[in-house]
């Protein structure tokens, strides 16, 4: 082997290296800005903390409190009993402490919420590039179908499929997902037709870049900050339409989330029992953890959408 | 979905840049037949159209072919012949192919004849016509009052953006957006008739008030008010937020500029050349929302056991009563569908941009 026919190679490696470097340089840099834009922003900085606490709880909750005390059979509590030094936040209608059950109940409804986003985002990106990109008959297709699931109620859709179904968590992560795919789809769609009308993409088409690298190189990257914002707020919306189905009882019925406790609270009769330890710990969860979304979700907007610059 | 912010942002950036090679382009192709009403109608009307035959498809697939033979669910408890089982079938239907259940059904929903309850034996029909009017009472008045409280602090938190006002009205709209609908009705309950005692717990009339038009209507107000009062909170967040990113978008205008430069005082270029160009765009936004409407009186009627479509819905899915499901999920997906076509039409009439274009 002489080193005349390796040099080439060894360039071309070595360039792919130093190209490669100066991109994640780039992203390095521009992830630097973003990140400074976004700590200017207290509502924002705020829900990260609060975000930040309750993910660590939700994980630690194994470590806090023992699963032994969801157990229906092993409970010690009396019946709806207010709250005391044992019970910190009273107990359920089995005598389990709902503590923990609010505690237990954060690992389901963030998994769910979190889980259905990832693949209702991941089905919405990938509909919104091509259908933009692409565009054409299949384009106006996907335009037309993601506009029909835009419009359709939610939880109609949602109730009528799980009540079909059946009731476990991968239908319900599934019908949240099916239910909240097609904004994320428009939003990714018309930002890659700006992004289409860039010059650079005009360059790399003549250059004879293939769909798939325009699409992957080019369009995705650009995309991709505004798909986290509405990533963050499509999170808070799963986890209130998970909530809501659980409370009407169409939760996996061997799980315990926030909107499984409350599904249980109002069947026994909390309401009427002026049990109201039962009904705001589950309830409040639910809350803090949506605003805790929405309030990151919008800092994140105000940071990737030029439109709302300037906007606090 | 209806953050003002996500849903703002999105509307802006739906019109495709011109100029992008290849796609759909609307204005240009139709440029010289789109000059007609009867043209844009044709257009959306056709749209809707198609989006409802989904709705039809969809509502057969998901009742009919996943969900499979009604007549385990509606025998499991007692036990019956294969005789009797077929005599079912029949009565039903099923016994014969799928197209022609499938064609049964398409006609059936066209002329009305929507088949009998499993659960009241009853023409379905009749149903929704006796619990139609409570669901529009309910959702009726809370949408208005949520549309109007929303636009009215949106508007004034836009003009004045970033001062307490808006700050704290934003906090709050945020905080009661964030609440689940069912949970809020529960602690409204909980406190407003359970503690104080001043309002009924739920339904929409006590047996004991006297039959005369006046005590009824003071007692349905009574019943009405917790549900209402759920529902606005949780609803006008979005529209809050839809008319202050509005309002926004029009504060920098150089029309705002002139108009003030007339002389006019700060109230009157808000009321009187702000608001009408920031309500423009916020109609659509507003329709298309409708289905979040439905959502939300679906959850507030079971919340209140008002009696009217929404706790319909959730009472037969346990039953399980499919044909009244399958019903109402024609009947809550078309209504917003139209309420789309509708939002569509009005544009035509305000906005004189389409009508150029």
């Amino acid at each position: 082997m002489t080193s005349t026919t390796a040099s080439p190679r060894a360039l071309h490696l070595s360039s792919k290296r130093a190209r490669r470097k100066l991109a994640r340089a780039r992203r390095r840099r521009s992830f630097a800005r973003s990140w400074t834009a976004y700590r200017s922003q207290r509502t924002g900085m705020v829900g990260l903390v609060l975000l930040g606490a309750i993910v660590v709880l939700a994980i630690g909750a194994p470590i806090l409190i023992d699963e032994s005390q969801l157990s229906v059979t092993q409970a010690t509590g009396g019946r709806m009993e207010p709250p005391s030094a044992a019970y910190p936040l009273g107990t359920d209608e089995t005598g389990r402490s709902i503590l923990a059950l609010t505690l237990w109940g954060s690992r389901l409804s963030l998994l769910i919420g979190l889980t259905a986003t990832v693949v209702a985002i991941l089905i919405g990106t990938a509909i919104g590039v091509t259908s933009g990109h692409i565009g054409g008959w299949y384009g106006w297709i996907a335009l037309r179908i993601s506009d029909w699931f835009m419009v359709l109620p939610s939880l109609v859709v949602a109730i009528a499929l799980l009540a079909v179904l059946g009731r476990s968590m991968a239908t319900t992560i599934t019908v949240i997902a099916l239910v909240s795919w097609s904004g994320t789809t428009r939003l990714v769609r018309a930002q890659t037709l700006t992004v289409q009308a860039r010059p650079y993409l005009e360059r790399a088409r003549a250059l004879g870049a293939g769909h798939w690298h325009q699409m992957t190189k080019h369009i995705l990257p650009n995309v991709l900050p505004l798909v986290l914002a509405s990533a963050t707020l499509l999170v808070p919306s799963a986890i209130l339409m998970e909530s809501s189905l659980a409370w009407l009882g169409l939760g996996d019925p061997s799980v315990v989330s926030w909107g499984s406790i409350l599904n249980r609270a109002s069947d026994n009769g909390a309401v009427s029992a002026h049990a109201w330890w039962y009904l705001l710990p589950p309830g409040l969860a639910i809350l803090i953890v949506v605003l805790a979304f929405m309030m990151c979700g919008r800092a994140l907007e105000a940071v990737f959408n030029p439109r709302l610059r300037g906007e606090r | 979905m209806i953050d003002g912010s996500t849903t703002a942002g999105g509307s802006s950036a739906e019109d495709p840049p011109a100029g992008r090679p290849g796609g759909p382009r609307r204005g240009s192709r139709h440029g010289r037949v789109s000059s007609g009403f009867g043209w844009y109608l044709f257009k959306h009307a056709g749209g809707a159209a198609v989006s409802l035959l989904l709705v039809l498809f969809s509502s057969f697939f998901i009742f009919r072919l996943i969900a499979g033979d009604p007549i385990d669910q509606l025998t499991k408890e007692r036990p019956v012949s294969p005789e009797q089982r077929e005599a079912m079938r029949a009565e039903l239907g099923l016994d014969r192919p799928m197209w022609q259940q499938f064609w049964d059904y398409i006609a059936g929903t066209l002329t009305l004849d929507l088949g009998e309850s499993f659960q009241y034996r009853r023409p379905i029909f009749d149903l929704i016509v006796e619990r139609l009017p409570a669901t529009l009472l309910l959702s009726g008045t809370g949408m208005v009052l949520a549309v109007a409280l929303g636009f009215w602090i949106g508007t004034r938190s836009g003009w004045k953006q970033g001062s307490r006002f808006d700050k704290g009205q934003v906090a709050t709209g945020l905080l009661l957006y964030s609440a689940p609908t069912f949970w809020l009705g529960m602690i409204v309950i909980l406190v407003f008739a359970r503690f104080l005692g001043i309002f009924p717990v739920n339904g929409m009339r006590s047996p004991s008030t006297p039959p005369d038009f006046w005590s009824q209507a003071v007692d349905i107000g009574h019943h009405l008010v917790l549900p209402v009062l759920t529902y606005t909170a949780v609803v006008y967040a979005g529209y809050l937020m839809i008319m202050r990113s509005s309002i926004l978008d029009e504060i920098g205008s150089d029309y705002l500029t002139t108009a003030r430069a007339k002389g006019l005082r700060d109230d009157e270029v808000r009321r009187r050349h702000a608001v009408p160009n920031a309500l423009l765009p916020t109609v659509t936004l507003v329709f298309l929302a409708l289905g979040s409407v439905v959502n939300g009186s679906i959850v507030t009627e079971a919340v209140f056991s008002w009696p009217g479509l929404g706790s319909l819905f959730v009472q037969s899915i346990f039953y399980p009563d499919r044909p009244v499901l399958q019903a109402l999920f024609v009947l809550f997906s078309s209504s917003t569908i139209l309420a789309v076509l509708c939002a569509e039409i009005l544009y035509w009439f305000i906005d004189p941009r389409i009508r150029r274009s």
